[in-house]
């Protein structure tokens, strides 16, 4: 029955309270990690997460997006939604990663960014963007794995990479589906149904070119075995990694920029005399 | 192409759902006050009594930005598409198209302001929103590229609610997209100087708008991450009253300047006169 799943059923694993977050991977995954926190500028982001590791002995930098597990850790990462300083946390270790020539590894999984007082306070949106850009050139390998829940600007804030990998259960979308019907029907109810019309899952983010691997997940779901879940994304990582570690960094970057430059879909057709003309 | 004529004829009855209803009068969206229509396009759609700056159509915004049949309309053939089969999709373009007069959400080409050249964009709130989708996106990628070819700096007025949901992950995808065109310009020497008018919000924002060199805003215009159609109660605590505002946004460092719209015109001659200086002496050191 999990073969087949309906999109709107794809959320709600990838909500799902006790999916494996960013840092449950993390622990399994790498050999060590040493948690660095914050962004040099004005706070320590918990939302974000992300410093040193060793991956099989390789050093490597992980970022990532982290929900909490009960309450009080929840409140404390805001829900794994981050704020300016969250962004430029991963913004910095980014750039620590490119400094010292070690491989990006960036674990993406946010309902959304925050949207509050002080996310506009503090700048969410130039740091999203800030981001996006400054990954897009960074001169060093970056994997990106959604590994939940791919919520819009939240997700893109982390997610640029010369390779983005998605696990099956997890979902990509512009907007939350209950926001999606709320335009559309007016209805947060109808959500199953944005959800299909959204395309959020693995299988249609690999269709549309957006992701180049969906990492299938244990029968019912990562959180049924989150240890072979972490076996299967170390084994993609480490495949990937020697991949791009086979490019040089112009290339590499040159390939980045031109895997999104290429992104888009739209159709030509030379505006009319008339339509020039007479634009009303 | 003629935007002065564009502009007069247009705003006499063709696009007036956003800003005034058609006639000799209409109501001030911003004080409910009585205005008169010929008054208010007198005054560059800007309310005499209380300063609220009305949105634009692109049309207009061109007429009264740039130098008189100085712009050049630039991929002008791209029309969007459905990549995702999204339900209503290619009606609600259509329907857009119909009712705005543009084929998309920006307008993009070459002009000059008071003799400079300069790539321009022009966002049209009036089709959907204002919306980032593949055309938009794509036409800003190449907006960006051509002002790198051409060594000129490039003017983005932005006015979107931000990626356009009918698009899906690839409407997502412009957010990336743009904001790597705009670092690839900027790492070529070209200035981006981005003007947010009411309003610019959410994938928009949080893309390459906020990644000018110099980045201005219209006074009193909706400027945010979130929409204005998140409610205020969920956004914490207590709100100040120009949370979500261009003057929000300049009050913590995310913009240079709120502009009046009468002096947007010189305010972007002055930078461009600024950047174009800074470019002579280059030409000069290539001995170019």
């Amino acid at each position: 029955m999990f073969a087949n799943l309906s999109p709107w059923e794809e959320v709600l694993i990838a909500r799902h309270k006790d999916r494996p977050y960013a840092l449950d991977y993390v622990r399994m995954i790498f050999d060590q990690y040493m948690e660095l926190s914050g962004d040099r500028v004005w706070a320590n982001d918990e939302a974000v997460i992300g410093g040193p590791a060793f991956l099989d002995g390789r050093p490597v930098v992980v970022i990532g997006q982290q929900k909490g597990r009960d309450l009080r850790e929840r409140q404390r990462r805001n829900f794994g939604c981050a704020r300016g300083p969250g962004f430029r946390k991963a913004l910095r270790l980014a750039r620590l990663a490119e400094r010292f020539g070690r491989p990006l590894i960036s674990f993406v999984d946010t309902s959304a960014a925050a949207a509050d007082l002080r996310a506009e306070e503090t700048g969410v949106s130039e740091a999203i963007a800030r981001n996006m850009a400054e990954f897009a050139f960074l001169r060093t390998p970056i994997v990106a794995i959604v590994i939940g829940e791919g919520g819009s600007g939240g997700a893109m804030g982390m997610a640029v990479g010369d390779r983005v990998l998605m696990l099956e259960h997890a979902v990509f979308s512009v907007i939350p589906p209950e926001g999606c019907a709320a335009i559309l029907w007016r209805d947060k109810e109808q959500a199953p149904q944005a959800a299909t019309a959204l395309k959020l899952t693995a299988k249609s983010a690999q269709h549309l070119g957006i992701v180049e691997h969906v990492l299938p997940e244990p029968l019912g779901g990562a959180h049924r075995d989150p240890s072979a879940m972490a076996a299967s994304i170390k084994l993609s990582i480490t495949a990937v990694l020697e991949e791009l570690g086979r490019m040089s960094l112009d290339d590499l970057v040159a390939a980045r920029y031109a895997r999104y430059r290429r992104m888009g879909v739209w159709r030509t057709e030379p505006p009319s005399e008339r339509a020039a003309e007479k634009p009303s | 192409m003629n935007p002065g004529g564009w502009f007069s004829r247009r705003s006499r009855g063709a696009r007036e759902m956003d800003t005034v209803p058609d006639g000799v009068a209409s109501k001030c969206l911003g004080c409910d006050e009585i205005i008169f229509v010929r008054e208010l396009e007198r005054n560059l759609q800007v309310c005499s009594k209380c300063g609220y700056h009305h949105r634009l159509t692109s049309a207009e915004r061109l007429a009264i930005t740039v130098d008189p049949d100085s712009f050049v309309e630039t991929d002008g053939d791209l029309l969007p598409d459905d990549p995702l089969e999204f339900p209503g999709y290619v009606e609600k373009a259509s329907t857009a198209a119909a009712s705005s007069g543009v084929r998309e959400a920006i307008t993009t080409g070459d002009a000059t302001i008071e003799g400079l050249p300069c790539v321009i964009g022009v966002a049209d709130f009036g089709f959907m929103g204002g919306s980032m989708g593949s055309v938009v996106g794509e036409k800003i990628a190449r907006a960006f590229e051509r002002a790198v070819e051409r060594a000129v700096p490039i003017v983005i007025f932005s006015a979107s609610g931000g990626a356009r949901m009918q698009e899906g992950l690839v409407a997502l995808m412009q957010m990336a997209k743009t904001s790597a065109a705009a670092k690839r310009a900027s790492l070529a020497g070209v200035p981006f100087i981005s003007v947010l008018t009411d309003p610019t919000t959410g994938g928009v924002y949080a893309s390459y708008a906020s990644l000018g060199d110099v980045i201005l805003a219209e006074p009193g215009a909706v400027v945010g991450f979130a929409g204005r159609r998140v409610g205020r109660q969920d956004l914490g605590g207590h709100l100040p009253a120009n949370f979500q505002t261009s003057e929000f946004q300049a009050e913590h460092g995310f913009v240079d300047r709120t502009v009046p719209r009468k002096e947007m015109r010189a305010t972007l001659a002055f930078l461009l006169r600024f950047f174009a200086a800074s470019e002579a002496r280059e030409g000069e050191a290539d001995g170019s």
